[in-house]
């Protein structure tokens, strides 16, 4: 009010228009960059709704004119089709969607109590005890980060495939075998889970030793349930990392038993050269379709852990 | 610092699961890649080796390694390497990604932030907009964007009225291709960034703004005197991970072409990468691994410079 004085009323105007018109072309940039997000979403689950008429129409329609639920059942059944000299072929293999989830779940269950365990021990090493070579161990750990995924891939086939028959076996068990042991432990996890132990006061340490806890009930009683929040957001990363994998996977499945794949495999193989089938033979909106199947769980996840995944992002990515 | 009792045996049991882990599945891909790098002729069989080298009479002068045989130590690999086509193609798109999808990404993502922090109505909703991207499976999106542009039934091509101009499917020029998978990676990297660069503009101290609004300073000014200076730990840090990501581009690659696949039909090695170059050595009968290991090693050596050469470059343009 006070200010409110001294101010021309002109210039006054001349301000709020220009505040006005910086706003304007604030939400604008906002919203046009949203809509660059969230069209491919919208895209996907649209026109996985699609006839496939509408589909290879000239059209343009974003939202589907009838909605083509059968669309999600013919992911199951697949789509039988005959060709010009009268035979019947597979136009579109069913995908074992039930075997991907069941195995996709499975696999990233143990993975996420393999990395728990070890990351929750290591980091209380490195973060409670005393020993000799602590940093100098920490920092080789560290420094492996950097790099690049493919060395270890190559090698890991090798070992692998030299001292263990896990490699695209036809044994349902050994497959998973092949896609859980090298991911049990994680360097970035470990370190994750260290800082939030560091900052557990060194009071508390001491005072259960007076009382004398041994370290592995202080681990246990203290250190873990104060550090509920971090572990969890170890768990949902972990699992949706093991959603999204595809490298590794696709190396050690053999995709010959439909039973043996993981989302991302599965959804690789049953649409190999969809995009090329074209007229009514079109497959674009099953394609989509099972994108969306792929998609939807991990939004769901999204938005009921956001604030957990959200806490790991800012230390560091789980994409790579 | 109170001195307590070393743990030394302890330790030992804590870090033995994480440590044993990674010797078999981190430390030892690195050693062993690096000398299959420097092994001529290096051809890993899957225990079949003896039969391999019968049918392909090969050199009397061989030795083993890991149960596969080579004829000699030298840099064959390397030579292999940098004479094939391919690779060379590799090392262009993969450049074209890193030095042209990641500043854009970066400074788009910057922007996102800024004006995300500047609003007050429905911040929430679009942080969670920015957000999505960020959990989505690659393999389900690379199909989206495929569909996003296909040639007939495509939103794009219909949209803008282009329908027959070719940006995925068969007849795609570089250009076009690599427009696709540039705009895939912006989608694919926006989410990470923006959220670390709005939790660094939450950390800013408000009396800096304070200030600049008593002096009346541009708003251009207080970005590119305030926040830019004051985000530049978050900037680096952000290049550098983004850097490190973008030389790995390859699942993204496979999303859109499919398996095996690094181009449209007719050219499918139109936009392989590096990663995509290393792994398409496993598919190679006899499978020569050094060359893979001798292109990781390269990988491997450019990461490394480049993040050195941001190191000091960033000691005269971070503020801390």
């Amino acid at each position: 009010m006070e200010r409110a004085l001294y101010l021309d009323p002109n210039e006054l105007r001349r301000f709020k228009i220009k505040t006005g018109i910086a706003r304007f072309f604030t939400y604008a940039f906002i919203i046009l960059m949203a809509a660059f997000i969230v069209v491919p979403f919208l895209w996907m689950i649209f026109s996985s709704l699609k006839t496939t008429n509408e589909i290879i129409s000239r059209e343009v329609t974003f939202f589907p004119r009838k909605f083509e639920w059968a669309n999600y059942s013919k992911l199951f059944t697949g789509i039988k089709a005959i060709d010009q000299y009268g035979n019947e072929y597979e136009a579109f293999k069913p995908m074992p969607f039930h075997w991907m989830f069941f195995n996709t779940i499975v696999v990233g269950f143990f993975t996420t109590i393999g990395t728990v365990v070890t990351t929750i021990l290591a980091a209380f090493a490195f973060s409670r005890l005393n020993f000799k070579g602590r940093e100098l161990i920490f920092t080789i750990m560290l420094a492996t980060m950097m790099i690049p995924g493919e060395v270890f891939v190559i090698t890991n086939y090798m070992t692998l495939s030299r001292y263990t028959g896990w490699i695209k076996s036809a044994n349902h068990l050994e497959n998973y075998a092949a896609l859980i042991f090298p991911f049990i432990t994680s360097v970035f996890y470990t370190f994750f889970l260290r800082q939030t132990f560091k900052q557990i006061p060194n009071e508390l340490y001491l005072a259960a030793k007076v009382d004398g806890t041994s370290d592995f009930k202080y681990l246990v009683k203290v250190m873990i349930p104060l550090s509920q929040a971090t572990i969890t957001t170890i768990i949902i990363l972990s699992m949706i990392g093991t959603w999204n994998a595809y490298i590794w996977p696709s190396f050690v499945t053999n995709s010959i038993y439909t039973n043996h794949l993981l989302v991302s495999n599965g959804l690789m193989v049953g649409l190999r050269g969809a995009s090329e089938t074209t007229g009514p033979n079109s497959i674009l909106n099953l394609q989509l379709a099972a994108s969306t199947m792929v998609t939807v769980p991990l939004l769901i996840i999204f938005f009921s852990f956001k604030k957990y995944i959200l806490r790991g992002v800012s230390r560091s990515g789980i994409k790579g | 610092m109170l001195e307590y009792k070393r743990d030394g045996w302890k330790a030992a049991i804590c870090l033995a699961p994480s440590l044993l882990l990674m010797c078999i599945f981190t430390f030892w891909p690195i050693i062993n890649s690096f000398i299959m790098a420097f092994l001529n002729n290096y051809y890993f069989a899957l225990n079949r080796s003896d039969i391999y080298n019968s049918l392909m009479d090969v050199d009397k002068s061989f030795a083993y390694f890991m149960g596969g045989r080579f004829t000699g130590i030298g840099i064959q690999n390397f030579i292999t390497l940098f004479r094939d086509k391919d690779f060379l193609i590799a090392l262009k798109n993969t450049a074209f990604i890193v030095f042209v999808s990641v500043p854009v990404t970066v400074i788009i993502a910057l922007l996102i932030a800024v004006a995300l922090n500047s609003i007050k109505g429905l911040r929430g909703f679009f942080q969670t907009v920015f957000f999505l991207p960020y959990v989505t499976n690659t393999i389900a999106l690379g199909l989206v964007f495929n569909s996003l542009f296909h040639v007939d039934y495509g939103l794009i091509n219909k949209l803008f009225n282009m329908v027959g101009t070719s940006w995925i499917n068969s007849g795609a020029t570089w250009g076009r291709a690599m427009f696709v998978l540039f705009l895939y990676s912006v989608w694919d990297g926006l989410a990470f960034k923006i959220i670390v660069f709005l939790s660094g503009l939450q950390n800013i101290d408000k009396q800096y703004y304070q200030a600049a609004q008593i002096d009346a300073t541009p708003r251009w000014r207080v970005f590119t005197r305030i926040t830019v200076p004051l985000l530049s730990p978050m900037i680096l840090y952000i290049t550098i991970t983004s850097f490190m990501g973008a030389f790995k581009v390859y699942s993204s690659v496979i999303g859109i072409f499919g398996t095996g696949r690094y181009g449209p039909v007719g050219n499918y090695k139109l936009l392989i990468t590096i990663v995509g170059y290393v792994y398409d050595q496993f598919d190679v009968s006899g499978m020569p691994f050094g060359v893979g290991s001798a292109g990781s090693m390269v990988l491997f050596g450019i990461i490394l410079l480049i993040t050195l050469i941001q190191m000091q470059a960033s000691k005269r343009w971070v503020h801390y």
